[in-house]
């Protein structure tokens, strides 16, 4: 590192991180697209870009986390930090609005119409004049041409079960953090630990539950709008579970590690709002996805 | 604006050398002029497919490209100015601008800065690809048009259609960073006494496109992956015998499509703010009616969607709503333009190349506002839709509009940028050139429109022909004339009389205490605002 003088700023060295990461995610969607365009043959570049990534991360994060514990961070870095998570989330939730909203929109309107109402009847009458719209949509419009799945998940069970364990994690973390604040290391590792632990006992439930859906219920990917808002719902959301759960099992090795101290461990609180937020896009699943 | 009363700034500009200056970089300049030339190699990508359409179009018939190849390049040509032009071209202003607007030394997130540049030329590799596929006649590019409707890119769109979906993930992926650290950048660097109040009319523009990026881009990247789901993972997301719905694409899609269309003017409109005042050498007059304006046009972006449906089916409630919601816009927009013509009013007025291009965009910006209300207007739009006055309209607003706002910019701070004063005559030759043939070209667009003639054919009734032609004289003029532009641009950063610190006489603000050409590190010590 050079010792240039930005006065009381602090910028960041040149850096190879950003040019990794574009080669990164240009290799990885080309060996994508392959990958699909072969029917589902793993194309060689999807493996490489998605190492390619694993490297970014690591040596990006890895890079930042050095700086930080070489205290080069002023309180303006930490709050630039601050302000670009809370928009990054804000851009997750409107990401997940997308989604709800064609839930909404196949729910209040798409039914209604094709069954209809409005000023549908006609369209009732020459598509689909057998077509029933009653949600969660087990016979689709044209069933011959998209089998509707046998049964629909209903509320209770693992979804409930799952429901608990988030929202018990939510708690974990919090009295995690509040053991941060008040440096007590052990009660730290244990409930950060414990949170860790429920992302995963919640994600093997939702395989479990996937396993349940396409072997006894018969609800796919593929059997209607049901099951596509189903799965691209509760996928995305599980997606975002994994890379909470893996934030969280690296901020669990960082506080093992000795990293953080009291007053400043900004990665940790941006990974618990994240935790937040994954929490809060589930109850919303919970309630228009499985329970209403 | 405010005065500023203390001016301190150290020079240690050493600047990293060769290709790892430009791959490696976290300088908001460097990145800046990345942008600005990615921007505009891309200007010239985009209005060669242009020129191609325009050429066809000379004629009624079929002269020189079959229908299926006129599909791929007015798709392609509507998305590389959309994506890789416009919006690049303002996020290269903003890395420019705005640190040095607020008294920053850089911006927030300098690294991801340079992620947000470097993955576009990732994704424009992806889609320029498949359209070099396609030339070497290896399948279509794609060519269902920049809207990619539903069903045209799932059930019937190209195998290419992926690669586009992943290269629209990319840009997307790109603008969030970009605007979460303009985000950053001005909650955050803010010189002291830098009141939000304070702050410069651009920047406060930016901030407010910044915004309507992070709510919109996630749902463009939404709306994208269901298609892919739909193409190759068998949901129904716009499929009706699933259950679904392509008209729901529509909404989806212009649930971000509108906002986009605010995200391409709203610094244009910041531009122009900046260069009245300076050249009218009178302050900005309302300021706050000004921001007040710009918020009121964000917040209505949202919920003015459908307008773009009219004809695609809703109920007449639907139609009504987005109706007066989309006349609503005409308000503060006219808030905005009066301020323009009061900021000039009694002014001493001089005519430098930025001012001229600034006045053409009142004028000519003013006449896509007039045409968008009558679009909005839901029974005359059943008339008007997907006619080519729908896309005078557009081009207007777009090219006349933010095209000739980031060309009244580009003039407006090469000499900050160079340390070098731009041609002045062969910059007014460029005005000149561009503004009437922007006209000969799009005007009469608005005839053949009204009269029926649809977008997005070869081929034309003959009662369009004259019209036509003109267009396309005036399409070859004004593309040929952005190659002054470019000269003058090369010549500037060559050389050329030396700027000053203040460039113009009437300039206001911080960017113009520091020399020109500005240190490679801004403000390394916060400058005092009052």
């Amino acid at each position: 590192m050079s010792t240039t003088n930005h006065g009381e700023y602090y910028i960041p060295e040149p850096s190879k991180w950003p040019i990794v990461g574009t080669i990164a995610l240009t290799t990885t969607v080309i060996g994508a697209v392959n990958t699909i365009h072969a029917g589902g043959e793993i194309n060689l570049l999807l493996p490489v870009g998605l190492l390619l990534i694993a490297y970014l991360l690591f040596g990006w994060f890895g890079a930042v986390v050095d700086e930080s514990m070489a205290g080069k961070y002023n309180e303006q870095v930490d709050r630039s930090f601050r302000i670009g998570m809370l928009w990054f989330i804000f851009s997750e939730v409107m990401f997940f609005a997308a989604f709800f909203g064609v839930l909404f929109y196949v729910r209040v309107f798409i039914m209604d119409w094709l069954a209809g109402g409005s000023n549908n009847a006609m369209t009732h009458e020459l598509l689909w004049p057998g077509f029933e719209a009653v949600w969660p949509l087990l016979t689709n419009p044209d069933n011959a041409a998209v089998a509707g799945p046998d049964k629909a998940m209903g509320p209770t069970g693992l979804p409930a079960i799952n429901t608990a364990i988030l929202l018990l994690s939510s708690v974990t973390v919090t009295i995690a953090h509040h053991a941060l604040r008040q440096d007590h290391r052990k009660p730290l590792i244990i409930w950060l630990a414990a949170t860790v632990a429920l992302g995963m006992i919640f994600l093997f439930f939702q395989v479990e539950e996937y396993v349940y859906a396409y072997r006894e219920l018969g609800l796919t990917l593929d059997s209607g709008i049901y099951g596509s808002t189903f799965f691209m719902l509760t996928g995305f959301h599980g997606m975002h579970v994994t890379i909470g759960t893996t934030m969280l099992l690296v901020m669990l090795v960082r506080a093992i590690k000795g990293h953080f101290t009291s007053d400043n461990h900004f990665a940790f609180e941006a990974v618990a709002w994240y935790w937040h937020f994954v929490d809060v896009v589930w109850l919303g699943l919970f309630i228009f996805v499985y329970w209403l | 604006m405010s005065a500023v009363i203390e001016e301190t700034h150290e020079h240690h500009d050493h600047k990293p050398t060769g290709i790892g200056r430009w791959l490696f970089s976290t300088n908001h300049k460097d990145i800046g002029t990345m942008y600005l030339w990615f921007s505009f190699i891309m200007f010239f990508v985009g209005g060669s497919m242009a020129l191609v359409i325009r050429a066809e179009l000379f004629q009624p018939g079929l002269q020189l490209i079959e229908p299926e190849f006129f599909n791929q390049m007015t798709t392609l040509h509507g998305l590389i100015m959309v994506f890789g032009v416009i919006m690049p071209a303002f996020v290269g202003l903003a890395n420019w601008m705005v640190p040095m607007m607020i008294g920053a030394p850089d911006m927030a997130l300098p690294r991801m800065n340079n992620w947000s540049f470097w993955l576009l030329p990732g994704a424009f590799g992806l889609l320029i690809a498949s359209l070099v596929m396609s030339l070497m006649g290896m399948g279509s590019a794609p060519n269902f048009g920049w809207t990619f409707y539903a069903p045209l890119s799932t059930t019937y769109g190209p195998s290419s259609t992926d690669f586009f979906i992943f290269s629209v993930h990319l840009m997307g992926i790109s603008s969030i960073m970009g605007a979460i650290n303009i985000i950053a950048t001005i909650m955050n660097m803010r010189a002291p006494g830098m009141t939000y109040m304070k702050m410069p009319i651009f920047v406060w523009t930016w901030f407010i496109t910044a915004y309507l990026l992070i709510a919109v881009m996630p749902v463009l990247a939404g709306v994208v992956t269901m298609m892919l789901m739909d193409r190759h993972f068998g949901t129904s997301f716009f499929n009706a015998a699933g259950g679904g719905d392509p008209v729901l694409f529509q909404h989806v899609f212009w649930f971000f499509g509108h906002p986009e269309v605010y995200i391409m003017i709203l610094p244009s409109f910041g531009i122009i703010s900046q260069i009245v005042p300076t050249f009218a050498r009178k302050k900005i007059f309302g300021y706050s009616s000004m921001v007040y304006a710009t918020a009121s046009i964000a917040f209505l972006s949202f919920i003015v969607w459908a307008h773009h449906m009219f004809t695609t089916g809703m109920p007449v409630a639907g139609e009504l709503f987005f109706m007066y919601a989309t006349m609503l816009i005409a308000i503060p927009t006219g808030v905005k333009v009066f301020n323009w013509v009061s900021t000039m009013w009694k002014g001493s007025m001089t005519f430098e190349t930025p001012m001229l291009f600034a006045i053409a965009f009142i004028f000519l910006f003013t006449i896509g506002g007039f045409t968008g209300l009558m679009l909005c207007i839901a029974p005359a739009d059943f008339q008007y839709h997907d006619t080519y006055f729908v896309v005078a309209h557009f081009h207007y607003v777009l090219v006349t509009g933010a095209a000739f706002g980031i060309m009244a910019g580009v003039y407006y701070w090469i000499p900050k940028w160079t340390g070098n004063m731009y041609d002045e005559k062969l910059g007014k030759l460029h005005f000149w050139l561009t503004a009437i043939s922007s006209n000969v070209l799009f005007f009469p667009m608005h005839f053949v429109g009204l009269a029926g003639m649809p977008r997005r054919i070869p081929d034309y009734s003959l009662q369009f022909a004259e019209f036509n032609a003109m267009a396309t004289v005036g399409a070859f003029v004004f593309g040929f004339s952005q190659l002054i532009f470019l000269y003058n641009v090369l010549k500037t950063q060559r050389g050329g009389v030396k700027a000053t610190s203040k460039v113009w006489e009437g300039a206001e603000g911080l960017e113009w205490t520091l020399p020109s050409p500005a240190p490679f590190h801004s403000f390394t010590t916060p400058p005092t605002v009052k």
